[in-house]
């Protein structure tokens, strides 16, 4: 029988092919102990990696491994702690001096000086470099010259910062802002090394820190090795022997590769997996809050929504919805339903408060519908929605969301979804201000301070104030906190403008988002700090 | 012969500037790609002018079209939103997919082929029936749920393979990617082959070279299979640009960084450098892998060559 022996030869070219697979099967990840190499999964940094250029997670995550900057924010606490500043004075809470430690060097043997952190900083904040945290630089005096909001800049340097001995700068402000020193943890604020103004491209394609882990391989989209730096001078050593961070074209691949034992580290389990992590994983899954919070926001340039009615249907719509129920069914729990406008990662020192919010933030059918009314309904009758529809499974929420609206008012047609099809163009819409209905809007915190979650966006024309919201008695509040040199002073005026939210609600505070990650028996000590990012150099590898 | 390659290649012209043109209206149409760049917030206008200046979004789409066809023809693709060379993330995309792309042709050509042959020889016996069940059954089932499910049965539960396929992506870990990739052209090309067998195996010829006392392999090998095989070069060789265009699933199951992936990236961050070169590379090989399939046409059967 021909024919048979074919369909055997067929069979056996398979066998063959599934057996060879096998035999590529090795694994190279290195010992174990304090020498062993952790692999985690990464996705593509959307941007070149430069300290001030860098505004998203994978990237960031990087920054966190090879830099450390005048402060770092404790994994565990969240507050602001010293790393290479030895003291930051201030008289005036307006002008600041800082002086930097002595025997820190990047990992290419470069001593830091202060001009290390003047340069950096000048550079990031120089509009002709791009730098799309640039804005971080705003409050030192002299950066509308560098970075006119058009035209080109007329100078090169912040005239704010300047140099006073090898160990010390002073730095300007434009306006009195007490918690500033505290923002000095954010990587923007990273000091570099000379190598990468001289010879930027090199850099770039392998940059050079002062962290614990220098970078040993990097190849652009695919995967980058890091290792410990032994030299490192710090007190927050690597405890094992480095990372190998690996990019993933999904996370459900990088989710499967930890249950075959092929990966260590997933930093974000995918949703469509929440229902078995448990089953999967046990207690080597996480689930931490992280200083994220999901909003619904409403445009005030268009003045349907901008009436004083509207202020009773936009709380009569948050109490429509029924965060308690979503947050259980659709997120399983990786998400906590809002009552203020903060983070949970704040801590109560740090101002978060919970409960702030009160009333118009809690589920309550009846006085839903009567707000609403009393308010003169949905501005145009129908509340849209809008949401980009390529990623974060948005289309499940805002559905659960306006079904929740829907029931309250006892209309099908009160709340629809209105997708769109990529984040770009969500975004451009936005920012065009072409929405005429709500839309979802989400901030992560730069740095773990209160006044981060609320400045930036709902003081007039605050640069992520997308809904073109503005309140006086909001913007005094936040003037007088900024100016308050009293730390616990400066938190409670802060939560005394977050009351003015309450009063108004230009948006609607939906969940705190939580990070999650899983990881393999190989490894123990994982956690995640406030960014959602895992502390990498606490890892050990078993 | 020479002056049907040359008509063939002038027609190529219009069509690849028709294609190019098409996709880059459609990206652009999409809106603005450099308010995505900066997340959940706003990029400040200053720097949001800059980079649309830096890379040509501020002028009207037809002069850009124009630049960019122009930069292509000196070899610049442009560059992507990360600072990489677009040739450059070509360079490493596709090496990949075109030995993914190899690994599932070799697939359909030797099991398919092998699979409708038989089929063909031997209709209505079990042999037959139940090949034809499975190909339907694999025809009907998505290339996801292959994939995902070959992929927890033997990366995860038998341990058999990697779950994921390394950056590197050597030919023995694009195996499995490979046939799941192959595994719905495969069912075609064995059903194609089967009823084109089928059809010639009382044709004339096939009976004058029986009755010549050739050997049965001949007769099948040179004489039957040659004639049938028309439809299915034409099938396997319009599928050559299908199977790179289309890996995007198969991709991003198994973590290879190929074509696929690039273009889905290059989608999500309105990266209109990156989709439009890769786009633009793909369409040639659309259209050299058609021209192939003529000229393959012409050598097997000539009377193709005078139409």
């Amino acid at each position: 029988m021909r024919g048979a022996t074919q369909a055997k030869w067929a069979a056996c070219a398979v066998a063959v092919a599934l057996a060879a697979t096998a035999c590529g099967g090795g694994d190279s990840g290195g010992g174990g102990g304090a020498d062993g190499v952790v692999s985690s999964s990464w996705g593509d940094p959307q941007n070149p990696l430069e300290p001030a250029n860098t505004n998203e997670v994978q990237g960031g995550k990087v920054l966190d491994m090879i830099f450390r900057g005048l402060k770092r924010y404790d994994p565990k606490t969240g507050a602001a702690i010293d790393m290479l500043a030895e003291k930051i004075d201030t008289k005036d809470s307006q002008n600041f001096t800082i002086t930097v430690k002595d025997g820190w060097t990047f990992s290419n043997g470069e001593k830091i000086t202060a001009k290390s952190f003047v340069d950096a900083w000048n550079y990031g904040a120089l509009l002709k470099n791009n730098q799309k945290n640039a804005y971080f630089f705003g409050y030192i005096d002299g950066y509308d010259k560098v970075h006119p909001e058009s035209g080109s800049a007329t100078a090169n340097t912040l005239a704010g910062l300047k140099l006073v001995n090898d160990r010390t700068f002073t730095v300007k402000l434009t306006q009195k802002f007490s918690l500033w020193p505290d923002t000095l943890g954010y990587p923007a604020f990273a000091p570099l090394p000379k190598a990468f103004f001289t010879d930027h491209a090199a850099w770039v394609s392998k940059p050079i820190g002062n962290g614990p882990y220098t970078i040993d391989k990097y190849t652009k989209g695919s995967s980058m090795n890091l290792r410990r730096w032994d030299q490192y001078p710090g007190d927050d050593k690597a405890q094992n022997g480095g990372i190998d961070l690996k990019v993933y074209t999904d996370n459900n691949t990088a989710y499967t590769d930890v249950l075959a034992g092929n990966l260590d580290l997933v930093d974000d389990v995918p949703a469509s997996q929440l229902k078995n992590v448990k089953a999967d994983l046990g207690a080597r899954y996480i689930n931490t809050p992280a200083g994220i919070i999901q909003t619904l926001a409403f445009p005030f340039y268009d003045k349907k929504w901008d009436t004083p009615g509207g202020i009773k249907v936009r709380q009569g719509l948050s109490m429509a919805i029924n965060r308690d129920q979503i947050t259980s069914q659709i997120f399983q729990k990786t998400r906590t339903p809002a009552s203020d406008w903060t983070s949970p990662v704040l801590g109560v020192d740090g101002g978060f408060k919970e409960g702030l919010c009160g009333a118009p933030c809690e589920y309550n059918a009846a006085s839903a519908k009567k707000l609403i009314q009393e308010g003169g309904g949905i501005p145009g009758g129908q509340l849209k929605i809008t949401y980009n529809g390529d990623t974060g499974s948005h289309k499940e929420w805002v559905d659960a969301v306006c079904n929740s609206i829907n029931k309250v008012l006892g209309n099908n047609k009160a709340c629809v979804g209105a997708p769109v099809g990529t984040f770009a163009d969500f975004r451009s819409q936005v920012s065009q201000q072409k929405l005429t209905g709500a839309w979802r809007a989400g901030w992560q915190m730069d740095y773990p301070l209160i006044q981060n979650f609320l400045q930036p966006l709902y003081y007039t024309d605050a640069s992520s104030n997308d809904g073109k919201w503005s309140n006086k008695a909001f913007d005094g509040l936040v003037d007088r906190a900024n100016a308050e040199s009293d730390r616990a002073k400066a938190v409670s005026t802060f939560q005394d403008a977050e009351r003015v939210l309450v009063e108004q609600m230009p948006v609607i505070p939906l969940w705190y988002q939580n990070g999650s990650a899983g990881y393999s028996e190989r490894i123990s000590d994982v956690s995640l700090n406030q960014f959602s990012v895992p502390v990498y150099e606490q890892i050990k590898v078993k | 012969m020479g002056r049907y390659v040359i008509r063939r290649l002038l027609q190529m012209i219009p069509v690849f500037f028709g294609t190019t043109l098409l996709i880059f209206l459609m990206v652009n149409v999409m809106g603005d790609p450099i308010a995505g760049l900066c997340g959940d917030r706003q990029c400040d206008p200053a720097t949001a002018a800059q980079l649309r200046s830096e890379f040509g979004l501020d002028k009207p789409v037809w002069q850009q079209y124009a630049t960019y066809m122009g930069n292509v023809f000196t070899g610049d693709f442009g560059t992507a939103f990360n600072g990489q060379k677009v040739t450059e993330l070509m360079g490493t995309a596709f090496p990949i997919t075109i030995r993914l792309t190899i690994v599932a042709i070799v697939f359909e050509v030797v099991i398919g082929i092998t699979l409708g042959v038989i089929t063909g020889l031997r209709r209505g016996r079990p042999v037959d029936t139940t090949v034809l069940i499975l190909t339907l059954v694999v025809i009907s089932i998505p290339t996801f749920v292959t994939g995902l499910l070959l992929q927890l049965l033997l990366g995860v539960e038998w341990g058999v393979i990697k779950p994921s396929v390394s950056p590197e992506a050597p030919f023995n870990e694009l195996l499995v990617p490979g046939l799941v990739l192959a595994s719905v052209s495969l069912a075609y090309v064995t059903r194609l082959t089967r009823t084109s067998i089928a059809e010639n195996a009382s044709a004339d010829y096939v009976r004058t070279a029986t009755a010549k006392g050739l050997p049965r392999r001949r007769v099948v090998l040179r004489h039957l299979l040659r004639n049938s095989l028309i439809p299915v070069v034409t099938f396997i060789g319009t599928d050559v640009g299908a199977l790179m265009g289309g890996a995007i699933v198969t991709e991003r199951i198994f973590n290879i960084h190929g074509v696929g992936y690039q273009l889905y990236q290059g989608i999500l961050r309105q990266n209109s450098q990156t989709v439009v070169g890769f786009v633009t590379v793909l369409v040639l090989v659309f259209l050299a892998a058609n021209l192939i399939v003529d000229l393959l046409y012409a050598v097997l059967d000539p009377r193709i060559r005078y139409a």
